[in-house]
């Protein structure tokens, strides 16, 4: 299992795949806010916690589509279909290989985009650690639609939007978990918490599912 | 002992591509699959594998001295018509990457990655990405990861297309050597292996539609 996690971290690495184009993509949507919203630095960094959130939200879901297809396409799903581990556990790894090459980066990135949010220490500490926490989360609901739309040809932007309404849990309480680090009388830890059990309910589901969708998918 | 298939059955769409196919192959035994194209040879091979569902029958594969009768997937290798490497990777990190992955099933040990890659007669080239290799090449070092992790069961889909007289003489030595090891090897292909004492299964397609059956 070790070795396939390690192969899946080097093909995001490497392929000039999804690690970076993923950073780059968060970059890009977070940036270009305050241009449009313009130079009010009260309200940039009002809104801040919630852009730079929704930023990594889309680009987490940017490269997923290819999670499972891309070893359809070459023959290897065959091959891991085929062996006696149980597959949930497989797909659990890849999920794990798929979050540490494209999720993290963007935990690495989210402080200093929150910079160009104005945002100041607290919050900053905030976004990263509720993303570092939530982000998970959105890989595993995102290998259910990668698993179930493997068999398409274009599945990439049916995966989003399959994936988008059951991330929007983990949006939610990200951002109020955010928010109430930054504003006194909104206690931090219960949507944190909530935030966490939404990650450890869909590492616990996710798998599962996928593996289910992805048997159904061969036939 | 070894593989057994019984009454398999499986369906393209309504239609059944094929019925009653029976086999059973004992250690050393090689079963090639001809017939013409569309008539199942690849289905078969699938179902064969776990890969899809029969529509009615079993495939199980025991090993030797007894043993639990498990899925043949399990202690099979299935070679199709793609290659299951990533272009992406050097030969030597998809080999050893399967190597580990896939692991040793019982009463045998694979080659190790250098050894495997000599195997095929292309042992300088391993440290090239998969995705430099002309398509003959391809097809070799996917020979190869045959050998890096022991299953007792081939199962292969028109292994030697894309191949040259050379590689086909090389590929039949590999197969004849998995059978001399106790190996069982299911192929699907259109060129002679050069294998004897090999069973002969001809495909026909198309049995008719589940309701020309009952009638």
């Amino acid at each position: 299992m070790m070795s396939l996690f390690l192969r899946d971290l080097k093909l995001s690495v490497r392929a000039g795949g999804g690690a970076l184009i993923g950073v780059l993509f968060f970059m890009t949507v977070v940036a270009v806010v305050p241009f449009g919203v313009g130079p009010d630095l009260n309200l940039l960094s009002r809104i801040g916690p919630a852009i730079v959130w929704i930023g990594a939200l889309l680009a987490a879901l940017l490269g997923l589509d290819r999670l499972f297809q891309a070893e359809r396409d070459d023959g290897s799903l065959d091959l891991i279909l085929m062996q006696e581990t149980p597959l949930a556990l497989t797909v659990f790894v890849k999920c794990l290989a798929h979050w540490a090459g494209t999720g993290l980066p963007l935990v690495i990135a989210s402080p200093l985009l929150s910079l160009f949010m104005n945002m100041n220490e607290v919050a900053i500490g905030a976004v990263m650690l509720t993303l570092l926490v939530g982000s998970p989360a959105i890989t595993f609901i995102g290998a259910v639609g990668a698993a179930v739309a493997v068999a398409l040809p274009r599945g990439g932007l049916l995966v989003s939007i399959l994936v988008l309404p059951f991330t929007i849990p983990v949006l939610i309480f990200g951002v109020s978990a955010t928010y109430a680090a930054v504003e006194d009388p909104a206690p931090f830890l219960p949507p944190f918490m909530i935030l966490a059990a939404l990650t450890l309910l869909f590492a616990a589901l996710g798998p599962l599912a996928a593996a289910g969708a992805l048997r159904q998918s061969s036939d | 002992m070894g593989l057994i298939a019984e009454n398999l059955a499986a369906r393209r769409g309504e239609d059944l591509l094929f019925v009653d196919i029976s086999f059973s192959l004992d250690e050393g035994g090689a079963l090639i699959l001809t017939g013409a194209n569309g008539s199942g040879k690849s289905t078969l091979l699938r179902v064969v594998a776990g890969l899809l569902r029969p529509d009615s029958g079993s495939v199980s594969y025991t090993p030797q001295g007894g043993g639990e009768a498990r899925p043949a997937g399990e202690a099979a290798h299935y070679l199709g018509h793609r290659n299951a490497m990533k272009p992406e990777l050097t030969v030597e990190e998809n080999l050893s990457f399967w190597k580990d992955f896939l692991g040793d099933a019982g009463g045998g040990a694979g080659l190790c990655v250098g050894e495997a890659a000599e195997t095929v007669g292309l042992g300088g080239i391993a440290h090239l990405p998969f995705g430099y290799l002309s398509a003959g090449q391809q097809r070799r070092f996917a020979f190869a990861k045959l050998l890096v992790a022991w299953r007792p069961v081939w199962i292969l889909d028109e292994p030697t297309a894309a191949l040259d007289a050379a590689a086909d003489r090389m590929f039949a030595s590999l197969v004849s050597g998995h059978l001399a090891r106790g190996g069982i090897v299911l192929a699907a292909t259109h060129q002679p292996l050069g294998l004897e004492g090999a069973k002969e299964l001809r495909m026909k397609g198309f049995a008719g539609t589940p309701q020309d059956r009952a009638a």
